[in-house]
């Protein structure tokens, strides 16, 4: 960074000349696409959508200005408070076992041996899968009539009648995180490996001629090193998991009785069922500070 | 041993739904027949999301080559606030800010348009993609461009014939990414696209279930989900050593 500038600095001293300024506007001719695409489809919005807040907005007709009704607004919104407490359940849940489950896998395809391509890429495959798609695949596979899952499990006497998946609030729940860990664990594993081939191997070469056993290997060396990326990890689970919307939409569709309503699909529904924008322009503005709020927060912490 | 035995068991715990569906929509051939003719018809669909797909890679790849060129190669007013407005895109929850688009992209003409989707997908994948051109860039020694330029090349010319092919790796990793995001994503589509003439594959396949009255045709879903995963599966097996890269290079450290 220092280099540039100094660089940059000289140039300019040395040469107020036709080509610096020339560079100048060459350097801003290549960016201009970037800073077109950032200005009118990121930086606009993120402004319209506090103005639409501030708004009587309606999906068809005229604005009008109500501010602060859309946010006191959201106290009385029973649907919503219940999603808050949903989405803050289901991403804790999900977050805790993906992460096992994606440290799991890590460890055990970290070295390498002959075949571990293989299993890496299987275990990756699924990410491959769009969420919609994989949401599908769920919902014939866990059907009670078509899927092969109640079936097996009769066979194997594990259960005696075809279990409600999504048939009831707890099972749903259930159901959708094992989709979720399914396409994201192999995503995660990824990140992780990258983590752990990070640190030397001179690092355990040590602690095994000091007579560490590997659960002291795994505690003592790999955590305290892997803390940046799971740091990472940890983020990306958090911040993926409160804006869960594609797998409650495609999987449970919110039931059964809005038991697995995610906040987001609350937005969704205030704008395009409820046809009132204003309200879930207010409901996007609290999502939007509470989770760069808490970003921050977590980079803070963790890093 | 008993390491790869646990791998193995793991390894059917993760195939087994992608073989299952594979199987079931493949066991009556009249599944494929059945999706093919749902709707408007699936060739309707697939051709807009292969159209979305090339104008999102297409656009993502012209956007990030040249914007990495230029902040990796020159210096202009404004250009770290840039880098960072761009970055912000990260920090910033994907499904609030798909309202405000679907209001200004009304305003643009741009509703229920494949190029206004497109360009909404461009600017989400631009901060990934920004900074693995502009690393890219760096990377590449300086020599490179001096000896076009000293040939008599404008820095365009030596961008466009010379440091573009230099860059392959990483445009392809930024391609792929573009690629699986555009193909997969279900929700800026969902808001964004409101006829169904124009709905991409997802949202048409999703509506399989949620507008039939009758039964659901489970095989017929299970085919539709095969045509949409089995692109990205392919895609993904041939270019992974890209993918992986593009992890290991810091993609996910932005």
């Amino acid at each position: 960074m220092t280099l540039t500038v100094t660089r940059s600095r000289r140039a300019a001293h040395s040469a107020p000349s036709a080509r610096w300024r020339s560079r100048k506007v060459q350097g801003w001719l290549y960016a201009a696409p970037t800073a077109v695409i950032v200005g009118v489809l990121f930086i606009a919005p993120l402004v319209l959508v506090g103005w639409m807040s501030l708004n009587r907005w309606p999906l068809l007709g005229q604005a009008t200005f109500n501010a602060p009704a859309n946010y006191l607004k959201i106290a009385d919104n029973p649907l919503f408070l219940d999603a808050v407490v949903f989405t803050l359940k289901y991403t804790a849940i999900t977050t805790v076992l993906l992460s096992g489950v994606a440290l799991g896998l890590a460890l055990l395809v970290q070295e390498r041996r002959p075949g571990v391509a293989f299993f890496r890429t299987a275990f990756f495959l699924p990410g491959a899968v769009g969420f919609a798609a994989a949401g599908l695949l769920f919902y014939g596979m866990l059907n009670n009539d078509f899927g092969p899952i109640d079936p097996m499990l009769q066979a194997l006497g594990i259960t005696s009648e075809p279990v409600k998946w999504i048939g009831t609030p707890n099972m749903a729940l259930f159901s959708t995180i094992t989709l979720v860990i399914w396409r994201f664990a192999g995503f995660n594993m990824l990140i992780l490996l990258t983590g752990l081939q990070a640190i030397p191997t001179e690092v355990y070469e040590a602690a095994r001629s000091d007579g560490a056993n590997r659960w002291q290997i795994f505690t003592k060396i790999t955590l305290p090193l892997l803390r940046p990326t799971l740091a990472l990890m940890l983020i990306l689970s958090v911040t993926g998991s409160l804006l869960a919307f594609d797998q409650f939409f495609v999987f449970t569709n919110g039931g059964p009785d809005n038991s697995t309503v995610s906040m987001v699909m609350v937005v969704y529904r205030d704008a395009f069922f409820r046809f009132d924008l204003g309200g879930a322009a207010a409901l996007s503005v609290v999502l939007l500070v509470a989770l760069v709020g808490l970003n921050t927060l977590m980079m803070r912490r963790l890093r | 041993m008993s390491r790869y035995l646990t791998l193995s068991a793991l390894a059917v715990l993760f195939l087994f739904p992608l073989v299952w569906s594979g199987y079931v929509s493949l066991e009556e051939p009249s599944n494929y027949l059945e999706m093919a003719r749902f709707g408007e018809g699936i060739d309707t669909y697939a051709t807009n999301s292969l159209l979305v797909a090339v104008m999102t890679v297409g656009g993502t790849l012209i956007v990030s080559a040249l914007g990495g060129y230029g902040f990796a190669r020159f210096d202009f007013p404004g250009k770290n606030l840039l880098f960072l407005a761009t970055l912000a895109i990260l920090m910033v929850p994907y499904a609030t800010i798909l309202i405000p688009l679907y209001v200004l992209l009304g305003y643009l003409g741009l509703q229920n348009s494949l190029v206004g989707l497109s360009l909404v997908f461009v600017m989400f994948q631009l901060p990934f993609a920004l900074f693995m051109m502009r690393n890219a860039f760096e990377a590449l020694p300086r020599e490179l461009e001096e000896a076009a330029l000293v040939d008599g090349c404008g820095t365009f010319r030596a961008f466009w014939r010379i440091l573009l092919h230099a860059v392959r790796p990483a445009l392809i990793t930024v391609g792929l990414f573009a690629f699986l995001a555009s193909w997969n994503d279900f929700f800026a589509p969902l808001i964004l696209l409101n006829d169904g003439s124009s709905f991409t594959l997802p949202v048409a396949v999703v509506s399989m279930t949620q507008h039939s009255f009758g039964a659901i045709d489970y095989g017929m879903l299970q085919a539709g989900v095969m045509v949409m995963a089995f692109p990205c599966l392919i895609l993904f097996i041939v270019l992974q050593r890209h993918y992986v890269r593009g992890f290991m290079s810091g993609a996910l450290r932005g």
